[in-house]
């Protein structure tokens, strides 16, 4: 596996895991519970694919070897992804899809928070305007998640259901000092090592007014997005998303 | 989703003063409502505010009522306040 530089790596992490978690919104076209929701999912996945692009852009000028973000969207393979494990998991019913929504939320806001006291001028700049967006995703998966939490028995029963389904793949948002820990000395990333408190916070918060029980902090295992070994599901959305361009590399529109 | 509740939406822009009524959505809750109007309603920067209010607390006339409520006053031009001149300092009015 190719490693770059660490700001590069993040970077990668920040572009990939935006663009994985819009792609698995757009399976929701046409299936979202209702009109209104589903033109809600579709703009948060439309915030995501404009903030891909601002850092995958980065990202491909830093690798300099002529590639662009599209190339990096389209032509890596999944050991070359550097997504979140929890972004690239199935749907699921609507429970788990906002689960995986509001468990990605808070981490993303904890993270752009941080990114946008950056020295790095640019990273500062689309943190800042990722930001605005990901403040709105997260207070709209949150609001969900005390809904069906905090309404119907079944409700409960099926968002506790899905917070437990996915929770394990949490571990990651603790990401180890060692990988950041320049990267917070350059204050390129201020706050990196709050970065874990800041998100349980979020969640501790939310899950409590749901009315549901926080798991226990998930246990670190095999998988690890940032290192490119991802679990199974990440292939199938690639041969989805990147069929077209493969099979028809001069396809314009 | 059959249980959900329609609400109205007014929507006030960066420029108006006032709400103005722009369509309607379905939503459990008055939270949601917002959140949906804001999806469908203000993503190209319409509006700085929002009011959602459910329909069935709006009381409308009915259209058989048109004539009785809004067609008595037109033979009455002088309610019309067209025939006075209006000094120039009033200036737009």
């Amino acid at each position: 596996m190719q490693r770059y530089d660490d700001l590069t790596e993040l970077l990668l992490q920040l572009g990939d895991s935006a663009m994985v978690q819009a792609q698995r919104l757009c399976e929701l076209v046409g299936g979202a519970p209702a009109l209104e929701e589903e033109v809600a999912l579709m703009n948060v996945g439309l915030d995501l694919v404009g903030q891909a692009r601002n850092w995958l852009e980065y990202a491909a000028e830093r690798i300099n070897d002529g590639r662009t973000a599209d190339d990096l969207v389209f032509h890596r393979d999944q050991s070359d992804y550097r997504n979140l494990l929890m972004v690239e998991q199935p749907n699921g019913d609507f429970g788990v899809t906002m689960a995986k929504q509001f468990l990605f939320d808070s981490w993303h806001y904890a993270m752009l928070q941080s990114l946008s006291d950056s020295s790095d001028e640019r990273i500062a700049a689309v943190a800042a305007k990722s930001l605005k967006e990901v403040t709105y995703h997260l207070r709209r998966s949150s609001e969900w998640i005390k809904r069906l939490g905090d309404g119907t028995d079944e409700s409960h029963t099926r968002m506790q259901a899905a917070i437990d389904k996915v929770w394990h793949y949490t571990f990651e948002f603790a990401m180890p000092a060692e990988y950041l820990a320049q990267l917070e000395a350059d204050r390129v990333v201020p706050d990196a090592s709050s970065l874990h408190q800041r998100w349980i916070g979020t969640v501790t918060s939310v899950l409590s007014e749901a009315t549901l029980v926080q798991p226990e902090p998930a246990a670190r295992n095999y998988l690890s997005g940032k290192d490119g070994l991802h679990s199974e599901s990440l292939g199938y959305i690639l041969a989805e998303m990147q069929f077209l361009p493969r099979a028809y590399p001069d396809a314009n529109w | 989703m059959a249980d959900w509740t329609l609400f109205e939406v007014f929507v006030r822009s960066k420029h108006g003063l006032n709400h103005k009524h722009v369509g309607s959505v379905h939503a459990a809750d008055a939270e949601m409502a917002i959140e949906n109007a804001r999806d469908l309603y203000t993503r190209r920067s319409e509006g700085v505010s929002i009011w959602v209010v459910p329909s069935t607390a709006i009381t409308a006339t009915a259209s058989d009522e048109k004539e009785a409520l809004f067609d008595a006053a037109d033979d009455k031009v002088y309610r019309h306040a067209s025939f006075y001149e209006l000094p120039d300092e009033v200036g737009h009015m």
